[in-house]
């Protein structure tokens, strides 16, 4: 129980932290990023570096939180992280890939913010997004603390000019040992989701890369894709590019040479679980990586 | 013994019969300090059948390891066909082949089609290369067809039956 309840908090701060990256004008972005993909032989392990950063995949800024970060196997299992390290700029951990297939390694954030008044005295629910204590490193300053705020189940009954919007966010990788299964991309018809067409492990410069994503399981058409691809440090401009999901909720994706490439995609809508909220914030991101043909 | 021996009757097979096809590949000889065999893999690919694996050469023995990490860096073969087979089995692995002139049969029981032939090397501290020689059966015009790349895959040749 105790561990549920930790786990609970824990993702509430994900979310926090999570949330705030598209809303806000700054860029900061959160990203995994494998070392590769493809795994072949008898013991692989995937090593992964996450981070929070401006430049695609270049940390120098805060790193991603381990206990942030959830391992499935391809049976659905939970797997684990192992060989963790959370650095100046960046954590970095290893999974050992016991199961052939495809893995999933990512985060989840999950949040509720906004506010409301009571007697005219505007309050707000949900905090601050700040770097959670120990972002910055063993021994660095210690995070902001976030601003003291109304707790969900705590808005009384008299509040009025409620606005809250719940917020869920997903950021995920995958990797695959031998022969690349779709187990996991199985659709639970909830939120925004996934549903590559072409698998993510198998993406190839010179064939385009067809994603499907839906909301409550329906086609989400309409929706624009983002693409960057790694490696900005070395180039004068970005290079990111937006693709937008044709009627069956599909973005076709060409790729501008092999390489890691960050995606990313948003939908909001007035469909929100949480009891009182008005508005529903979904976002999906994925590291892809392209191979040279 | 080592797992070329796996090779040899193989090999012996090749000349057996004038009426057979064959497949011979030159790896380069290269001069560079730190040299290791290359990984290759040689396969055929054709219009509606799935792409058949005729040999790995890998280091199936490397010390004491397996050798079988470093296949997905012959990344065209592993994605066609190698990930879908995991670890060769014998009728198709071989130890890496030091640096000249092989011939190993091409498959006889191959119907008339349309083929390519794809040859991939990988090696340690080197390059990675992709060779392709199309080749149709039953054949049409000479015996041969060939190609070549010039880095760690020099000529590639097939002989048609």
């Amino acid at each position: 129980m105790a561990n549920f309840i930790m786990f609970k908090s824990l993702a509430l701060l994900v979310g926090a932290s999570a949330l705030a990256l598209p809303m806000t004008a700054s860029a900061h972005r959160q990203w995994l990023l494998p070392v590769a993909t493809t795994y072949s032989g008898e013991d692989p392990w995937a090593s992964v570096d996450a981070a929070v950063s401006n430049d695609l995949f270049f940390p120098d800024h805060f790193p991603i939180q381990l206990a942030q970060i959830k391992v499935t196997a391809p049976d659905g299992t939970a797997g684990a992280i192992e060989h963790g390290i959370t650095a100046r700029h960046r954590s970095t951990f290893d999974v050992h890939l016991t199961q052939p297939g495809t893995w999933k390694i990512g985060t989840e954030g999950f949040n509720v913010m906004g506010s409301f008044k009571v007697d005219g005295v505007e309050k707000r629910v949900g905090r601050r997004p700040g770097p959670p204590p120990g972002a910055m490193g063993p021994g660095g300053a210690p995070g902001r603390a976030p601003v003291e705020s109304v707790a969900l189940d705590a808005i009384p009954a008299n509040a009025t000019d409620l606005k809250l919007t719940e917020a869920i966010s997903r950021n995920e990788i995958f990797v695959t040992r031998g022969a690349p299964t779709t187990a996991l991309f199985k659709p639970s018809g909830k939120g925004l989701e996934f549903d590559p067409l072409t698998h993510p492990d198998d993406l190839v410069a010179n064939e385009p890369g067809k994603f499907r994503f839906l909301i409550d399981g329906q086609p989400a058409k309409g929706l624009k894709l983002t693409v960057i691809p790694g490696g900005k440090r070395y180039r004068d401009a970005e290079g990111g590019y937006d693709v937008t999901t044709d009627a069956n909720g599909v973005a076709t994706v060409k790729w501008t040479g092999a390489g890691m490439y960050w995606m990313t995609i948003s939908a909001t809508d007035n469909k929100p679980t949480t009891p009182r909220a008005t508005e529903r914030r979904m976002t999906y991101t994925a590291t892809v990586e392209v191979m040279a043909p | 013994m080592k797992p070329s021996s796996l090779l040899a009757p193989v090999l012996a097979l090749a000349p057996a019969s004038a009426m057979a096809g064959s497949i011979s590949i030159d790896l380069s000889r290269l001069s560079v300090a730190e040299y290791h065999r290359p990984y290759v893999a040689i396969w055929i690919e054709g219009a509606g059948i799935q792409p058949r694996t005729v040999a790995v050469w890998y280091d199936a023995d490397h010390r004491g390891d397996p050798g079988t990490k470093w296949l997905s860096d012959l990344r065209g073969w592993w994605r066609v066909a190698g990930r879908n087979i995991g670890t060769p089995p014998s009728g198709i692995s071989g130890a890496t082949r030091a640096p000249g002139h092989h011939t190993i049969p091409l498959p006889a029981d191959l119907k008339p089609g349309v083929y390519t032939l794809k040859v991939e090397a990988a090696r340690e501290t080197g390059g990675r290369e992709l060779v392709s020689v199309p080749f149709t059966l039953p054949r049409t015009g000479g015996k041969g067809a060939g190609n070549g790349a010039g880095g760690e895959i020099g000529a590639v040749a097939v002989t048609l039956p």
